[in-house]
């Protein structure tokens, strides 16, 4: 196994400890500071693999994790909690380590998921895809654990990483028209979602997702 | 007219929808909807009665337009079936526009706008309904045709009766459009190409072919009115503005039958027999069902629905005798059913708008709808009550009149049965027949009852007697009048001279089913109509007409110059009871009593009684539909029933909805290893 290859393969391990890592995390600005170090990662090893195969493109995507995920959307979201003046603990909706046992769960899902594409496929980064499909899970298991709108926005962008990498590990990153698409649509969303923040808790006085229920039509 | 029908037939279309707008955005008290839309919509409609008639004698034509989806056009034809409805829509549609021209003229402006954009779309979704030449076009026309009738239907929307009659209707209409929506999907195959030259490519196994068939017959039907699906005609036609119901009953539940015609003949084509044995049952069950509750209704309008319920039944006798004829493999006999049901189609339309239009003249005027409250109305109201006389003797099927010429038409295709093969069938087909002579004799006793209550006799109710002596309404505007008296030529003019409808009419048999009738049916002249054979049966309504006049003449010189020779005027005759009352005159209620009676396990009822001792005694009676607790609240309630179950998921948490696609996504994940 070359350098390279295992120079990647810590970098993925290290997206999925960040992943745990946010799935137990408390506090909201840890919660952010995660985020962007999963940014980090990621841009990382994207950086590697462009460097490794020679794919020209995926520099550009690496640059652009680094400038959207490390510095813009984490820079918003410090914006955001500091106006919406929320740096209080985040409440689970199921305790912390049942969480991190579904978790667990799910990452071994993950992996005996990809064993059979991992065989398949010929790329350096094979043997991480199964890494980006559990990371990506467990973003998700965080939006439906949490009881409040903005680690469940975080969740959401730290799907959106998980894919990103699943994209550079099974085929050396989407197309870069694509990979701009996507960049766009995720700064456009955390916006909107910035926004809708703003509404919710006028509308509410709290960011508390449960008082939505009564929107339920009897 | 030299330019080509499908083109100017197109033309028309576009003006109508171009009247719709223009009415919409008219200023000023709208005065373009007010004073010029509907008369401009009756001329277009005139033009398109005469490309109609022009395509149905031309070759078939087609066209694209450079409109619709990408890669999906839009696709136009004008063959010889299509020419025959166009006719109908164009013929039919310049009289009721008229007539609206009158009628809306007193709306407020707001409303007006609306009535004519709705009007003039409704007008053009059933042009292209049956222009179109793909399931796309046929699709989008269909829908649109559906929801401009439901707001046409719920205009005077405040009131909750026409709320529910309006949602019942979309609901059925919609019921029907998916199954047509099936149809074709079953057609095509999966061959991603939806015109309809490809769907008559599709070569379907018998099964499928029959799987089509069904669902065409079923969304069809739905909206034509067959039983059971018929529910929403007795309550959206009361509901709607009589012009409007005139447009429902008179063309819209035509373009049904012709989507009927269009898909079952043309379109899955090879006629099975067994499929006509269903198309009759049901249209017998239609015919009689229909007949009988419309004897019981004191609703005018909804009376009037349950006869459309009826002539549908009538026209699906005509389509299922033709059907079975060409399944077993005799198409001149085919043809003549198939020719009936079409001149049945179109008579229906004139006389059943004419009849609304009268409905809505009494309406306008009187703002009556009960029969039971009106009385003495031909004194009042003279001229609307000559042409509803008019329609009235055509729907009864009297000879010299249209309704007669397609009933006779479709007796002789009953006539036929004896070449079928299969022996069973053979014995059948004259029992259809005399459902068909049963349902004829209650439709007149029916009319007799509406004229003769309605517009005979004198005012009933004791607050209409406060109304200026001798009954109260005025008679209809000359605009209304005028709509009618279109219509009324039109009965006599399809009625006076068949014998060119038919020939026409052949020539839509022979594009479909490949054969006309008989060469001597095809030499009948202008004077007698001969369906099959000079042999078996001819039929001369001019001569019947002379000698009706003569006869009638004749009797009245000889009274004149042989009898007294006087007119009288004497009270009636008063079995020595001397406190006489309008009220004590028969009711519409009482006069379909005999028949409530003879049929009595087909009404359910609720009757009050007055006890003997009752100072103020009052009569009153219920007459529910079965099918309402047969089959409609069952299905309401079991639909009910699933939604609250499927309404547990809902449970307004974030949570549990990122739970749900989180699960949906593991189990994906799991199926796809």
């Amino acid at each position: 196994m070359s350098l390279a290859s295992q120079l990647v393969n810590l970098l993925a391990a290290f997206l999925l400890l960040i992943a745990f890592a946010m799935l137990s995390q408390r506090r909201i600005l840890t919660l952010i500071h995660l985020f962007a170090w999963q940014g980090v990662a990621l841009a990382a090893s994207t950086f590697l693999v462009a460097h490794t195969t020679g794919q020209t493109h995926l520099y550009f995507s690496a640059a652009l994790t680094v400038l959207l995920k490390v510095m813009l959307i984490p820079w918003v979201l410090h914006r955001l909690i500091d106006r919406l003046n929320v740096k209080w603990d985040v409440e689970t909706l199921i305790n912390i380590p049942t969480t991190m046992l579904i978790g667990i769960g799910l990452a071994i899902f993950a992996f005996a998921l990809a064993a059979p594409i991992s065989q398949m496929a010929s790329t350096l980064t094979r043997s991480t895809l199964g890494i980006a499909l559990a990371s990506v899970l467990l973003s998700f298991l965080m939006m439906i654990v949490r009881r409040k709108a903005v680690p469940q926005v975080i969740g959401f962008l730290a799907m959106e990483n998980g894919l990103f990498f699943a994209a550079t590990s099974a085929t050396y990153g989407m197309p870069l028209v694509v990979e701009l698409g996507v960049a766009l649509d995720v700064l456009v969303g955390t916006f909107i979602f910035g926004i809708f923040f703003f509404h919710i808790r006028e509308q509410f006085d709290s960011l508390e997702i449960r008082h939505m229920e009564k929107l339920k039509e009897d | 007219m030299d330019s080509a029908p499908l083109l100017g037939s197109l033309y028309v279309a576009v003006a109508w929808l171009a009247i719709a707008l223009l009415a919409l955005i008219s200023p000023g008290n709208a005065f373009f909807a007010r004073h010029l839309a509907f008369p401009l919509g009756a001329l277009a409609g005139l033009a398109l009665a005469a490309f109609g008639l022009q395509a149905v004698w031309s070759p078939a034509e087609q066209m694209t337009l450079p409109l619709g989806l990408p890669d999906l056009p839009f696709h136009l034809r004008a063959d010889p079936l299509a020419g025959f409805f166009l006719m109908l829509l164009g013929s039919v549609a310049t009289g009721i526009s008229v007539y609206a021209s009158g009628y809306f003229r007193e709306e407020t402006a707001g409303r007006l706008a609306l009535i004519g954009l709705q009007y003039h779309v409704f007008l053009a979704s059933m042009a292209f309904v049956i222009l179109a030449d793909d399931a796309y076009l046929f699709m989008v026309a269909w829908e649109t045709m559906a929801l401009s009738s439901y707001f046409l239907v719920t205009t005077d929307h405040r009131q909750p009766a026409i709320r529910s009659a309006g949602f019942l209707y979309l609901l059925i209409a919609h019921l029907g459009a998916l199954a047509i929506l099936l149809c074709f999907g079953v057609m095509h195959g999966g061959k991603g190409d939806y015109t309809f030259d490809a769907l008559r490519a599709a070569g379907l196994t018998p099964l499928w072919s029959t799987v089509a068939f069904l669902l065409a017959f079923f969304g069809f039907g739905a909206k034509a009115g067959m039983i059971p699906l018929h529910a929403w005609l007795p309550e959206a036609h009361p509901a709607a503005p009589s012009p409007v119901s005139a447009l429902m009953s008179g063309i819209m539940i035509k373009t049904a039958i012709y989507g009927m015609v269009r898909v079952i003949y043309d379109l899955i084509g090879g006629v099975r027999w067994e499929w006509g044995i269903l198309v009759l049952v049901v249209g017998a069950g239609t015919t009689l069902f229909g007949v009988l509750y419309a004897l019981m209704q004191h609703d005018l309008k909804r009376l009037l629905a349950y006869h459309s319920v009826e002539n549908i039944g009538i026209i699906l006798l005509g389509l299922g005798m033709s059907m079975v004829f060409i399944g077993f493999g005799h198409p001149a006999a085919g043809a003549l059913g198939l020719i009936a049901a079409l001149y049945h189609t179109l008579n229906h339309a004139v006389f059943k708008g004419l009849l609304f239009l009268g409905a809505g003249s009494i309406l306008h005027s009187t703002k009556l709808r009960n029969l039971n409250d009106m009385g003495g109305l031909i004194r009042t109201m003279p001229k609307t009550a000559f042409y509803f006389l008019i329609g009235a003797l055509a729907i009864s099927a009297l000879p010299p009149l249209n309704g007669f010429v397609s009933e006779w038409l479709t007796f002789q295709t009953a006539l036929q049965a004896p070449v079928l093969q299969n022996g069973v069938v053979r014995s059948l087909l004259p029992l259809f027949a005399a459902t068909l002579a049963l349902a004829g004799a209650l439709t007149a006793m029916c009319f007799v009852k509406v004229y003769g209550i309605a517009f005979l006799g004198r005012p009933r109710e004791s607050g209409n007697a406060a109304a200026p002596a001798g009954g109260y309404g005025h008679d209809a505007g000359n605009m209304e009048r005028f709509g009618m008296a279109w219509l009324a030529a039109g009965c006599f003019v399809l009625g006076l001279f068949p014998t060119s409808f038919l020939l026409m009419l052949n020539r839509v048999g022979v594009s479909l089913t490949g054969q006309g009738l008989s060469n001597e049916a095809l030499e009948s002249n202008w004077l007698w109509l001969v369906p099959t054979a000079a042999a078996q049966a001819s039929y001369s309504p001019v001569i019947f007409l002379i000698v009706i006049i003569g006869v009638t003449l004749l009797a009245f010189l000889l009274v004149r110059h042989f009898y007294h020779g006087r007119v009288r005027f004497a009270d009636p005759w008063d079995c020595g009871f001397p406190d006489q009352t309008s009220r004590m005159q028969d009711t519409a209620d009482a006069f379909g009593q005999p028949i409530r009676h003879v049929f009595g396990p087909v009404f359910l009822m609720q009757r009050h009684m007055p006890a003997p001792d009752d100072r103020a005694p009052r009569f009153s009676l219920k007459i529910e539909d079965r099918h309402w607790y047969l089959l409609y609240l069952p299905v309401a309630r079991l639909v009910g029933y699933l939604s609250s179950k499927i309404g547990l998921l809902q449970r307004g948490r974030i949570s549990i909805y990122l739970l749900y696609s989180f699960l949906t996504l593991i189990g994906l994940l799991v199926f796809v290893r």
